[in-house]
């Protein structure tokens, strides 16, 4: 089948960081383009939630298999790493405990992608330094009482929780505000003041089995690191 | 095991007669032989893929679409099923049976049985919901389908296409499951009781006996249906379509007539009923929804199924509204398939209309149930 295009930007780049063949969830994956996009392009088997009616609806009327309801409550239903990817895309400032989000993304996923709108950018802090009100910007349209996002981060906060729950960043992807994509890992100066939107993905920290050989058997531990 | 197909022309149904099959049923108790009475809509295709078994509920019957030779009026799901129709019979073949235990042509109390002269009456032995789906799936078998691609039904027809799931998962696709559950909840079989209760205590009713008289049991019937057609309103349904309008006067007569719309609509329903349903068969297939509990069982039974199940896909729906069979027990069945990693899909529909939604206009459900077919038909026919 032909590959298709991304209907987004963070769509294409989502997709670069995701292997053949593989099992994946969609966190919010509304009418199921993203699905679609992976299905077609990366042979994926995908499910998704989506909490918006019409949305759901919508995808599985286009036959994907998608489940009617609210990540924050329905995420424990799915059993441990019984997929491969885990998509968290421009959510998790919208949740109401990220940190377990975060959780459970790596818990029922063995790699999980997310993606958000770093509040560090320099646009924003331009305008809350200037105006003294809260930002208004493309990527966060809303003002401060009719927001659904309702945990602003930046991309320094992510890091510090990702190194405080033992998460392992495996690739970052940065996007400056007129689309420039770069590697956010390599660039050291000015990261959190340039990127506009940011796309992770993570794992577990993976402890490799210590083999302590005796004569007969072999045992094996995970849980114990070597240093 | 012999099978015979005939067409009954007053009931404008095919029957298809098992004839020395000795059907084992859940109760232990054995059926020698019996009939199914059923409709087709739509063609078989070529390679036999194209096969959909729609289960009705409760009072509902084969007639699925057209007409409906014993009310004389449009089949039960004729909204959702035919040309063009959410249910495409010019894309899918429909067949619906109406169940064992059923009034509409099908081996039930009303019949005679087997060998005598007499009808089953009382003596019919216990049906239950995996009865319903072993006789439908000789049935299917004897047209010659190895594989449905879909069992789809709303309620007591939800019950079934789940046990279709669970029994026979190597011999169809998908399931369609609208307004069931896994379990038949208490407060369900409180109502169900309560229905058989009328029908047991009007005196016409004798054991189950009243049609060697020639009589029906109307007022206890008609009661039953009353009672359960409340359970498939919404509070929000009744008060918007009755309110407390009055029934063809201006004041309160303060006596005990149908003063109120709402009264008048109910004893209308339930002498409507009587006309066309068999109260020994309602007996039956209230209980036989009351015995169905896979609760603690479905789980295990789609994880370590001796026929392999990975291959299905689910599609479940509830209505907000719906207080008989309510979301959260929807909710159950999808929890426990996601916990699975199966195919599943669920949406609660936003509406007033309580459990009866899935037969009235409900266009999302229209949207969701042709895509689904459609979609994944696509699928395998590639």
């Amino acid at each position: 089948m032909n590959k298709i295009n991304s209907l987004r930007k963070d769509w294409s780049l989502i997709e670069t960081l995701i292997a053949e063949d593989r099992k994946i969830l969609d966190i919010g994956c509304g009418d199921g383009g993203l699905m679609e996009q992976l299905e077609i392009n990366r042979n994926a088997i995908t499910h998704g939630i989506e909490l918006n009616r019409d949305l759901a609806a919508n995808a599985i009327a286009r036959g994907f298999n998608v489940v009617h309801g609210n990540a924050e409550l329905d995420l424990s239903q799915y059993s441990n790493n019984s997929f491969d990817y885990v998509i968290l895309s421009q959510t998790l400032q919208a949740m109401m405990k990220p940190k377990d989000i975060l959780s459970e993304l790596l818990r029922i996923g063995s790699k999980a992608i997310v993606s958000f709108p770093n509040f560090g950018h320099w646009k924003i802090r331009l305008q809350l330094l200037i105006s003294g009100r809260m930002p208004v910007t493309e990527s966060l349209p809303y003002t401060w009482y009719d927001t659904p996002n309702i945990h602003f981060f930046t991309i320094k906060d992510f890091l510090n929780l990702c190194n405080e729950m033992n998460i392992v960043i495996e690739k970052s992807i940065g996007l400056t505000s007129k689309g420039k994509q770069f590697d956010i890992s390599e660039s050291v100066t000015g990261v959190n003041f340039f990127t506009h939107e940011a796309i992770f993905l993570l794992s577990y920290k993976n402890f490799e089995p210590i083999k302590i050989k005796s004569s007969k058997k072999v045992f094996a531990k995970n849980s114990v690191i070597a240093n | 095991m012999k099978i015979k197909f005939t067409t009954d022309t007053k009931l404008e149904s095919e029957i298809a007669y098992f004839e020395n099959i000795n059907l084992k049923l859940e109760s232990g108790d054995i059926i020698d032989s019996f009939k199914l009475a059923f409709k087709t809509y739509g063609k078989l295709n070529a390679d036999k893929t194209n096969a959909i078994l729609v289960c009705h509920a409760l009072t509902g019957d084969q007639y699925v679409a057209g007409n409906n030779p014993i009310t004389g009026r449009e089949g039960w799901w004729s909204r959702m099923v035919g040309p063009n129709k959410p249910i495409d019979t010019n894309r899918f073949f429909v067949i619906c049976s109406n169940v064992l235990g059923g009034c509409a042509g099908s081996t039930g109390p009303k019949e005679l049985q087997n060998g005598s002269d007499v009808a089953y009456g009382g003596n019919f032995p216990s049906i239950t919901i995996k009865d319903m789906v072993k006789a439908q799936s000789l049935l299917i078998e004897s047209l010659n389908i190895e594989k449905l691609f879909s069992v789809i039904g709303g309620s007591m027809g939800a019950m079934q296409a789940l046990q279709w799931a669970i029994d026979f998962p190597d011999k169809i696709l998908n399931i369609i499951h609208i307004a069931g559950a896994l379990k038949h909840s208490a407060q369900n079989i409180a109502f169900h009781e309560v229905g058989r209760q009328a029908i047991m205590s009007d005196p016409i009713w004798k054991n189950g006996k009243y049609f060697e008289n020639n009589e029906v049991p109307e007022r206890g019937l008609s009661v039953a249906r009353m009672i359960a057609h409340i359970t498939y309103l919404s509070e929000n349904a009744m008060h918007r379509k009755f309110g407390r309008k009055l029934q063809s006067r201006d004041i309160i007569s303060f006596g005990f007539d149908a003063d109120f719309q709402v009264e008048s609509y109910l004893r209308y329903q339930g002498k409507s009923f009587v006309e066309r349903f068999d109260a020994n068969s309602y007996l039956y297939l209230t209980r036989a929804m009351d015995y169905f509990d896979h609760d603690e069982t479905f789980r295990k039974n789609i994880e370590f199924s001796h026929n392999p199940n990975n291959h299905l896909k689910y599609l479940i729906v509830s209505f907000t509204s719906d207080w008989l069979f309510p979301t959260i027990e929807s909710k159950m069945i999808v929890n426990q398939l996601n916990s699975l990693s199966r195919e599943v899909s669920f949406l609660e529909i936003d509406t007033d209309k309580g459990h009866d939604s899935f037969l009235l206009e409900e266009p999302q459900l229209d949207d969701v149930i042709k895509g689904f077919l459609t979609n994944n038909f696509a699928k395998i026919d590639e």
